[in-house]
């Protein structure tokens, strides 16, 4: 191969690896920001972005069924028909499987968690069958960038959809967590809820709106792997869940720009490993890497340590 | 003395197996200083953040301009106008002064957010400097003034302040307590305030309370306990003052 394709493969397994990153940050924020409030490890988060992609499925079938052909308009519609959904979700798992053993310590919430992604898992089994579902691609096609002799780098349309939605979203975020008052209050709860309650705030309403929120992004990411890959099954939510809490951990947890940090260097590294090594192998590539930042950097690369001078 | 604003009848307070108030009775008459003395571990802070409800009382009960607050958790005793200057501060490290004020205002109606400000940057000019600066990094003194305005930035009727002298210079400390008086005087800004720091406290107390092993031990006018024997030799000789 001669440097001008190399480069052209090198660039398209960017292309595929900032598509997947971006999936997995949109993920990784509700793991973050929840363990920011709370202090826990919701094991449960990736199974709400199964959830998601399970309401997305049934929402492009509903609107083909009700005539709705507009990609954009359907396209709308099933997405916030998935956030309405998923939020609800996230928000009764809070209620229903954490908020009663908040004042009992770290690990019976975790065992909570791990409880209820099981029951999440079974519960989407049953009642929506255990066979694959797939969807019809809702946008098909793409562009090619650069055309050399043996050799075409090209984005489809759904990778450019997934990659500024995702940016769209995260900027958004960003913004609300930095400047509106929800953002503020979510940030005096992570840093003394006590203190946060005797100025009025909600201590409660606060951590169940940012159950709400990261269920929102899973939610989005689940509509967006299914019209990537096509196929969806009740078992996803394992595997993205624990890649996505891996790119919290490696951006550090409780980190707003290290899970979206995170998610962009595990979608990347799983397409290199993909593209130069095996395929079959990208998961042990991407869990090394948990193994070594936990090893090496347990607070991440954006994390702080818990130590604060007060 | 008029309708008391705040009342607490026999309120106990356990912490688990710790009995930190053993049937407390303590009022506050709207435009007092009432203060709180009392060795370490006495239960004064135990005493502010039940009022606050958080923790519950085990039983007594606590009113506040005649409603009983006992069962309402802290984010709603802060809507009925109580702020609380707590024990070490609390002031979000990670944030700006500024955002520390914004927390403070919280529940307070926007329209008067500015002035609100102003007004603390004018009591304490140097939180104006530091404005855009992240709280962590304030020396302790001028967190102190930021957590108290933050707490006025709520319009607070009643004003919790729990030992706001301690580890503070002597010109700071001097500096606080004038700002206290100076609430309660031009605002009319009712305060219960919480001391170890006896001698300043009862000097500008209206009345005082003082606390061990919590139980009101004494109980009398800022002066007349400031010039008791007893109190004296517990609190005042040989501390620092």
């Amino acid at each position: 191969m001669d440097a001008g394709a190399q480069l052209g493969l090198f660039l398209q397994h960017l292309i595929n690896g900032v598509t997947l990153g971006a999936i997995y940050g949109l993920i990784a924020i509700g793991y973050t920001m929840v363990y920011g409030i709370i202090r826990m490890i919701n094991f449960a988060h990736g199974e709400i972005y199964m959830v998601g992609a399970f309401v997305g499925v049934t929402g492009f079938s509903l609107m083909a069924l009700m005539g709705i052909t507009a990609v954009p308009l359907a396209l709308l519609l099933v997405l916030v028909m998935a956030i309405g959904f998923t939020a609800a979700y996230g928000w009764a798992v809070e209620r229903v499987a954490y908020r009663p053993l908040r004042a009992s310590g770290r690990l019976a919430p975790l065992i909570s968690a791990i409880g209820m992604s099981i029951f999440l898992q079974n519960y989407v089994m049953l009642t929506q069958g255990a066979r694959p579902k797939p969807l019809q691609p809702v946008i098909t096609g793409g562009f090619t960038i650069w055309e050399g002799p043996n050799m075409a780098l090209s984005i489809t349309w759904i990778q450019a959809f997934i990659i500024l939605l995702t940016v769209a979203l995260m900027a958004g975020f960003t913004l609300l967590i930095a400047k509106t008052p929800l953002g503020r209050a979510q940030r005096a709860c992570e840093q003394d809820r006590t203190m946060a309650a005797l100025l009025g705030i909600n201590v409660d309403r606060t951590i169940s709106l940012t159950f709400v929120m990261g269920a929102s992004l899973a939610a989005v990411a689940g509509v967006l792997v299914t019209m990537y890959y096509g196929v969806i099954d009740f078992y996803i939510g394992f595997l993205a869940g624990l890649k996505a809490f891996t790119a919290a951990v490696l951006g550090g947890i409780g980190s707003l720009p290290g899970a979206m940090l995170g998610g962009l260097l595990i979608g990347l590294i799983e397409a290199f490993f993909t593209g130069y090594v095996s395929g079959a192998y990208k998961d042990v590539a991407a869990f090394s890497i948990l193994i070594l930042v936990l090893v090496l950097r347990p607070t991440g690369l954006l994390g702080r340590p818990d130590i604060e001078k007060v | 003395m008029t309708a008391p604003m705040l009342e607490l009848k026999g309120v106990r307070t356990n912490y688990g197996p710790i009995e930190a108030l053993r049937g407390v009775d303590v009022t506050v008459a709207p435009g007092e200083i009432v203060t709180l003395i009392g060795a370490n571990g006495a239960g004064k802070s135990t005493l502010l953040m039940t009022i606050c409800g958080n923790p519950r009382p085990a039983s007594g009960s606590i009113t506040f301009e005649g409603r009983d607050i006992v069962s309402l958790p802290p984010h709603e005793t802060a809507k009925l106008g109580i702020a609380q200057v707590p024990e070490g501060r609390r002031i979000f490290p990670r944030m700006t002064v500024f955002e520390n004020l914004q927390l403070g205002a919280t529940l307070s109606d926007p329209a008067h957010f500015e002035t609100d400000v102003a007004y603390c940057f004018d009591l304490f000019p140097i939180l104006k400097q530091r404005r855009d600066q992240r709280a962590g990094t304030l020396s302790g003194g001028e967190q102190q003034m930021l957590a108290i305005s933050r707490a006025l930035m709520s319009r607070p009727r009643l004003l919790l302040l729990d030992e706001p002298s301690l580890g503070l210079a002597p010109l700071i400390i001097r500096r606080i307590f004038d700002v206290i008086a100076e609430l309660n005087r031009s605002r009319g800004m009712t305060i219960l305030l919480v001391e170890q720091n006896a001698y300043h406290a009862l000097k500008l107390a209206h009345r005082a309370y003082v606390l061990a092993q919590g139980q009101v031990v004494m109980q009398g006018g800022g002066r007349e306990l400031l010039a008791n024997p007893e109190v004296r030799a517990a609190y005042l000789e040989g501390g620092s003052h």
